[in-house]
């Protein structure tokens, strides 16, 4: 191990300081999402809301990053501007590997910059640059200048925000290495508003190996499983597009504003259309040989004469439902140029997919016009489409302003929650049912990854509200364990109990084996009491009625079933989060 | 005598699994520069990826310049390194025309040995060793 306790960077913006702090607390809180709560908890303000310039922006990576192969991502935390509660984002790139070779367990930054300001930190350095003239520079752009005003290729990662984030969106994403990001609840608008451009982390250091046989015997064993098994060709191969296929044949695919969950078109943006036609390269985050990311590519002609250029477009799953079904774009060429602009203008693609998806149905029905929209929005019509995203980060008008605040925000005030598609923040990618209305409904991530409700769904025809509340809760304290160590959970078939306790010992951290549930426990608590005591109230969270209207492959939706689990669940996040004196 | 090559760079994803499988094995430690090879983007992640490693030249520019035969010649390319005859004056890394070679911050100088063990690590088949051919006598004996 590198060390038992904890080393965080405090940086602060207002006075242009910064500290190294060490905290204890590894057996308690293990590292990432833990060590972020608990980072939170120490130096968040409670009472402050998210654009105080003293809340922290926290970044945290695990006890075993860097040590084993997909031990790769980066938790991001941060009181959310989309809800103004505590949340978190994960990511990957280089962000994880740079953390941990800048030897740091954390970064957390506090205070805001008088002007635009990009922060370079590394184990040897921490620097802060006035970029004001990046002001309104797309992500793609700053990445470009910042790779010039930070050297160091290939041992460094990138993370800054687009105009959405300066304009403060509250769905903004940060982007991580051109094609990684903190999507999520906000993180690039808690950036914005300490008038962070981007953040350089450079891992420039190394450290001493356990000099046991065992570890490099292990990592390779696990290598192995990761790299010639068929447990992960799924995410290598067609990526999670592959989901588009099945999800459309069990009706569960969100289409044209969830007004259906299958179409004949669904085909047309799948996972193999994609890899057929547009897919250029794979990539990888760092440290992770499954190489999961796809890159997808676009050309255009932008003048007459055979005068082309073409765009590199990372892809999914999810950008796929959100900017493809969602607004019924049949084309992957035309889904891959509406995502481009998402990237560069710097939003979260699942919020702005279903944000626009939510407008064209409230544009066709009349409740807002052109005189809000500017633009005629039309299912399937990239075109507008594009436009509609750069007026959404940089909106002109109230109308968009709002909509930059979320689908519901909107609706509030125009009219059209009915079909909002909103569970806690735009909807992900599943229609799957009940359960995973429920579970992202009121989430704590507000995504399909808390746990796998949509899986459940998926798998249980029975109508059991206990046994299915027990399973939330559960799968989604396993998954804690994981996001504690902050490995990526696409390895969660990999790296079971056992396998982990193996790796935890074999690099010095055998003491916390057995404690593992324990500490998931106490960390899935610390971060709802986090969230209620900032005011979040699980049983006022609404499923809104469009969710009701659906058929999947079980039928109906059962409004009762969804209801007792509805409240069930709330009952149960408010047992998880109460007070701590109640608790002992 | 064998040498490795980053002969399909095109197919690399950017895990870095080599370098740290590298520094893992050869050198002992948990790092993506303290390693023979180290893997940079060629100017932004579209533009794909880049391998800094040596290229098992003969002449040996490093070995030439090392005051201490820290840095040997190879028989037929590239070099051995004895840790413990260096001295850290950093030469070998100057010298190098294609910057194989990483110093870190302590001026430690690492380079690649041409072992192999990274080969196996690499998920996209990048990587491989091959025959170096036979350096003629000189004066062509
Ligand atoms: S740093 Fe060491 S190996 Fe390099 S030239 Fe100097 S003595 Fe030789
Ligand atoms: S061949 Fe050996 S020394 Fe060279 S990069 Fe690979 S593992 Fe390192
Ligand atoms: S292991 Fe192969 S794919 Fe991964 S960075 Fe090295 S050369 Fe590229």
């Amino acid at each position: 191990m590198i060390r038992d306790f904890f080393r965080v960077m405090m940086v602060n913006l207002t006075t242009g300081k910064t500290n190294i702090i060490e905290r204890p607390g590894r057996s308690e809180y293990l590292g990432g999402t833990g060590l972020a709560a608990r980072l939170y908890e120490e130096f968040g303000l409670m009472d402050e809301d998210w654009d105080h310039p003293d809340q922290p922006v926290i970044f945290a990576i695990g006890p075993l990053t860097g040590y084993f192969p997909l031990m790769s991502k980066t938790c991001c935390a941060f009181r959310s501007p989309y809800h103004n509660q505590y949340t978190e984002s994960y990511a990957g790139g280089k962000s994880a590997l740079s953390l941990r070779f800048a030897d740091l367990d954390a970064l957390v930054v506090v205070g805001k910059a008088p002007r635009l300001t990009a922060l370079c930190v590394g184990s040897r350095r921490v620097e802060t640059r006035d970029v004001e003239y990046m002001r309104g520079f797309d992500a793609i752009h700053t990445g470009r200048v910042l790779r010039k005003i930070f050297p160091g290729s290939g041992r460094r990662s990138i993370m800054r925000i687009g105009p959405a984030g300066e304009n403060l969106s509250s769905y903004a994403c940060i982007n991580v290495d051109t094609f990684r990001h903190f999507g999520r609840m906000g993180g690039g608008t808690a950036m914005g508003v300490k008038n962070l451009k981007a953040i350089c982390i450079l891992g420039d250091r190394g450290f001493e190996l356990p000099q046991t046989k065992e570890y490099p015997k292990l990592y390779k064993h696990i290598f192995e499983q990761l790299t010639t098994t068929e447990m992960m060709s799924k995410y290598h191969g067609l990526g999670t597009a592959v989901n588009i296929n099945p999800l459309n044949e069990l009706k569960s695919l969100p289409w044209k504003n969830l007004q259906q969950t299958t179409s004949p078109e669904a085909s047309n943006i799948s996972g193999e259309t994609f890899a057929d036609h547009t897919l250029l390269r794979n990539a990888a985050c760092a440290g992770c040989p499954v190489g999961c990311i796809h890159v997808g590519f676009v050309r255009e002609q932008f003048q007459a004469n055979n005068q082309y250029l073409y765009r590199q477009v990372g892809y999914d799953y999810e950008p796929i439902f959100s900017c493809g079904g969602m607004l019924e774009i049949t084309d992957a060429a035309q889904v891959l140029r509406v995502l481009d602009v998402i990237e560069k203008e710097g939003l979260d693609c699942m919020s702005a997919g279903v944000a626009l998806a939510w407008a064209t149905e409230a544009f066709e029905k009349g409740v807002i016009s052109e005189k809000e929209t500017q633009v005629t929005l039309k299912w399937g019509d990239a075109e507008t489409y594009m436009e509609a995203v750069e007026l959404l980060s940089r909106p002109p008008n109230d109308f968009y302003r709002l909509l930059a605040q979320g689908a519901l925000k909107c609706a509030e005030h125009y009219g059209g929650e009915d079909y909002a598609c909103v569970l806690g923040q735009e909807m992900a990618g599943y229609a799957t049912g009940e359960v995973f209305f429920v579970s992202e409904g009121l989430g704590f991530r507000h995504s399909h990854l808390d746990s796998g409700g949509y899986a459940y769904d998926q798998k249980h025809e029975d109508k059991d509200v206990k046994k299915a509340l027990d399973f939330l809760v559960e799968d989604g304290r396993g998954r804690i364990v994981l996001n504690c160590m902050v490995g990526c959970l696409f390895s969660r078939g990999v790296y079971k109990d056992d396998l982990l306790a193996e790796a935890m010992e074999s690099v010095g951290y055998g003491g916390l084996n057995g404690k593992m549930d324990e500490i998931g426990e106490r960390v899935q608590k610390l971060r709802w009491r986090l969230r209620i005591g900032m005011g979040y109230n699980p049983l006022a969270v609404k499923i809104p009625k469009r969710y009701t209207e659906i058929t999947t492959w079980k039928g109906p939706i059962d409004t009762e079933y969804l209801e007792a689990l509805r409240t069930g669940y709330a009952a149960r996040i408010m047992e998880m989060g109460a007070p701590l004196e109640d608790e002992e | 005598m064998k040498a490795l090559r980053a002969a399909r760079m095109e197919r690399c994803i950017g895990c870095h699994s080599c370098s740290l499988a590298c520094s893992r094995q050869v050198h002992k430690f948990l790092s993506w520069n303290k390693a023979g090879i180290r893997i940079a983007s060629a100017g932004g992640l579209s533009t794909g990826f880049e391998a800094k490693l040596c290229l098992a030249c003969h002449p040996a520019p490093c070995a030439d310049v090392c005051p201490t035969g820290a840095m040997a010649q190879r028989k037929d390319g590239g070099v051995m390194q004895k840790k413990n005859l260096c001295i850290r004056c950093g030469k070998c890394a100057e010298a190098c025309p294609v910057d194989a070679i990483f110093l870190d911050h302590q001026v430690n100088p690492y380079v690649c040995i041409h072992c192999g063990r990274c080969v196996d690590f690499c998920p996209h088949d990048c990587l491989e060793m091959v025959d170096l051919p036979k350096k003629e006598k000189e004066g062509g004996e």
